[in-house]
C-alpha cells in the first residue's frame, strides 16, 4: 500500500494551508476570523460527543462554556495566574457537567433537550442576576492573554497558532475517539439503547462520561472565547449561543469530524465577514441552514460526499469508465 | 443445580396480571419451548427473566444465584443472553460490528477511548468466529442494511452466541422467515453445544416441536400445561388454548 494515500494528501494540504494560513491571509482581522471558527470547532467538536455520537441533543451547552470562562475570569480577576485559572476552570466545568449530566440523564429524546435547555437557562440567570459575583451584564474583564514557554498571545498570529494546537489536539482526540470501543459504545447507546443493555452495557455511564468529555471540550471553547475577546458576560451562556453551536453540528453533519469545524466555519463567517456586506446577514445564514437541510439532510460534509459520489458515478457511467452496476443488490 | 429457575413470578400493568404465578425449573443443557397465544405474557416473561421488567413478586435464580435484584445489564456478565422477537440490531454497522459489540459487551475493553477498535484482533476474531457457526462469515463486512431478513435473524443469534451464554433464551427466532431461511436458522440452533441451556418462545409448531424436549404452556400469564414434547401435545387443554382441535 502507498503512503501517500488520497486521504493522508488531503491531511496535509489542510494542515499546510492552515499552518501558513497567517502568511497568506496578512490582514489581522482574518486572522481573528479563523481564531474564532477554530474555537468554535472546538466547541462543536465537542457537542458532536453527545449530540452525533450519542443521540443526545443539547440546548444548554454554552453554559457549560460560560462556566469556564467565568471560573478563569474570576480567578484571574482575582489575582490568580492563567495555569490555575484554566486548570480550575476546567475542574469547575467538569463538575458542572456532572451536575449537568445526572439532572439531564433522566430524559431522553425531547425530555433531554427540554431538561438541558432549562439547565442552560438556569446558567444564564445565575451568571446575570447574581451580580456582586459575576458583574451581571457588565461582564468581567479578562487583563491579558497567558505566554505559554514565554510566548506572547498577544498578537493575531500567536493566538492563532495557539487556538490552531488546541483545535489539532481535539480533532485528533476525537478521532481516536471515534474510533475506539468507547466510541462505538457511545454509537450504540444512540442506536439501541435496549439492546446495548442486553448485551451488559452500562447505557446511563456511558452517556455520563460522553457528557464530561463533552463538558470538557466546551470548557476549552470557554477557555479559548473569554482569551480572545478578554471579556467574558451572560450572552455566552444564552439560549441563542447554545442553538448556534447545535446548527454548527447539525448543518455541517453529525456524527463525522469534518461536519462541525464546517458547521463551524459557515456560521462565523456568515457572522463575521458576510455581516460586513449584507446587513441582513441573518436572513441568509437562515437560507444556507434551509439548503443544507433541504439538499442535505445529513449535512453539508456528508451530503457533499454523497453528491459527489453520485455525479462520479454518473460520470464514469457515461465514459463507460464503470459498468452500470458494481455489485448486485441483495 | 437447575439452570434457570423462576419462582413464583407476577407481573401486572395496572389493571392487567401479564404474569401469574409463573414457576419455571429448566435443567442445565435443556431445550425449553414456551408455546402460548398471542397475548399469554411469554415475551413478558423473557422481559422479567432479563430484567428488563421488574416483577412485582417472586424470584428468578441462575445456577443458583438469586438474580432478581440485578440490574438487567449485569445478567449478560452472569451467562445470560437473549434475541428479541422483533429484530434489534445496529442497522448502521456491518455484520462483523453488530458481533463486535456484541463480545465487547462483556469486554473491559468498552471503557477504553483511546485504542482503535478495529485493531482489536482477538475480538473480530472472535466475532468472525460466531459469524461462522451462523454460516454468515462470508458476508461479515457487509452493511446491516444490505442483508436479508432471514440473515439479521442469525445475526441476532450469533450476537447472543457470541458471548458463550450459559442460558439462551430465544424469542420466536422463526418468525417471519421462509422456509429456506427456516431452515438456516433451525441449523444454527441444532448446533448450539449442550453446554447452553436454551429457553425458546416459538408459534411456529412443526420447527419448535422437533426443537423442544420440555415444553411450557402459557395461558393469560399462567403456566397451564407443563411436561415433555407428547404429554404437552396430548394435553386437551393444549389443544384447547392453543393447538386447536
Amino acid at each position: 500500500m502507498s503512503f501517500l494515500t488520497p486521504q493522508r494528501a488531503a491531511i496535509a494540504a489542510a494542515l499546510l494551508l492552515l499552518v501558513t494560513l497567517p502568511i497568506w491571509v496578512g490582514n489581522p482581522y482574518y486572522i481573528n476570523v479563523a481564531s474564532q471558527i477554530l474555537f468554535f470547532a472546538v466547541f462543536a467538536l465537542g457537542l458532536n460527543v453527545i449530540v452525533g455520537y450519542g443521540g443526545l441533543v443539547s440546548l444548554g451547552h454554552a453554559g457549560l462554556a460560560a462556566i469556564a470562562g467565568y471560573t478563569a475570569a474570576l480567578m484571574l480577576a482575582a489575582g490568580h495566574g492563567h495555569f490555575i485559572s484554566d486548570f480550575a476552570a476546567i475542574l469547575v466545568t467538569l463538575a458542572a457537567s456532572a451536575v449537568f449530566a445526572v439532572l439531564s440523564l433522566r430524559g431522553t429524546g425531547i425530555g433531554f433537550l427540554m431538561i438541558t435547555l432549562a439547565i442552560g437557562q438556569i446558567i444564564w440567570g445565575i451568571l446575570y442576576r447574581w451580580s456582586s459575583l459575576t458583574n451581571g451584564d457588565n461582564g468581567v474583564n479578562v487583563s491579558g492573554r497567558p505566554a505559554p514557554f514565554g510566548i506572547s498571545l498577544a498578537s493575531a498570529d500567536s493566538f492563532y497558532y495557539a487556538t490552531l494546537l488546541v483545535f489539532l489536539a481535539a480533532v485528533a482526540t476525537m478521532a481516536v475517539f471515534f474510533r475506539s470501543p468507547f466510541g462505538a459504545s457511545l454509537r450504540g447507546t444512540r442506536d439501541q439503547a435496549r439492546r446495548m443493555t442486553a448485551l451488559g452495557y452500562n447505557v446511563w455511564l456511558i452517556r455520563f462520561l460522553a457528557i464530561l468529555i463533552s463538558g470538557f471540550w466546551s470548557g476549552v471553547a470557554g477557555l479559548l472565547f473569554i482569551y480572545y475577546n478578554q471579556f467574558i458576560s451572560p450572552q455566552v451562556a444564552t439560549l441563542t449561543a447554545s442553538a448556534e453551536v447545535l446548527l454548527m453540528v447539525i448543518s455541517g453533519g453529525t456524527a463525522t469530524l469534518l461536519g462541525p469545524i464546517a458547521g463551524a466555519a459557515i456560521v462565523v463567517i456568515m457572522k463575521n465577514v458576510v455581516s460586513a456586506y449584507i446587513v441582513r446577514w441573518n436572513l441568509v445564514l437562515g437560507v444556507i441552514f434551509v439548503l443544507i437541510i433541504t439538499f442535505m439532510p445529513e449535512g453539508l460534509v456528508p451530503g457533499s460526499v454523497r453528491l459527489w459520489r453520485t455525479a462520479w458515478r454518473k460520470l464514469s457511467r457515461r465514459d463507460g469508465v464503470i459498468p452500470a452496476k458494481t455489485e448486485p443488490t441483495p | 443445580m437447575s439452570a434457570l429457575t423462576v419462582t413464583g413470578l407476577c407481573k401486572a400493568f395496572g389493571g392487567l396480571q401479564v404474569t401469574s404465578n409463573v414457576n419455571l425449573n429448566v435443567e442445565p443443557g435443556e431445550r425449553r419451548l414456551i408455546i402460548g397465544p398471542n397475548g399469554a405474557g411469554k415475551t413478558t416473561l423473557f422481559n422479567l427473566i432479563t430484567g428488563e421488567i421488574t416483577p412485582d413478586s417472586g424470584s428468578v435464580h441462575l445456577f443458583g444465584h438469586d438474580i432478581t435484584k440485578t440490574p438487567s445489564r449485569r445478567r449478560p456478565h452472569l451467562g445470560m443472553a437473549r434475541t428479541y422477537q422483533i429484530i434489534t440490531l445496529f442497522s448502521l454497522d456491518t455484520i462483523l460490528r453488530n458481533v463486535t459489540l456484541a463480545l465487547l459487551g462483556l469486554s473491559p475493553l468498552r471503557w477504553n477511548p483511546l485504542i482503535d477498535l478495529d485493531q482489536q484482533h482477538d475480538l473480530v476474531e472472535h466475532a468472525h468466529a460466531a459469524l461462522v457457526r451462523v454460516g454468515l462469515d462470508h458476508i461479515a463486512a457487509r452493511p446491516l442494511a444490505q442483508t436479508s431478513y432471514g440473515e439479521r435473524r442469525r445475526v441476532e443469534i450469533a450476537m447472543a452466541l457470541a458471548q458463550n451464554p450459559k442460558v439462551l433464551l430465544l424469542d420466536e427466532p422463526f418468525a417471519g422467515l421462509s422456509i429456506d431461511e427456516r431452515r438456516d436458522v433451525q441449523k444454527c440452533l441444532l448446533a448450539i453445544p449442550r453446554d447452553v441451556t436454551i429457553v425458546m418462545i416459538e408459534h411456529n409448531m412443526d420447527v419448535a416441536l422437533e426443537f423442544a424436549e420440555h415444553i411450557t404452556l402459557l395461558h393469560f400469564g399462567e403456566v397451564i400445561v407443563e411436561g415433555n414434547r407428547a404429554e404437552v401435545v396430548d394435553n386437551p387443554r393444549t389443544r384447547e388454548v392453543y393447538l386447536g382441535h
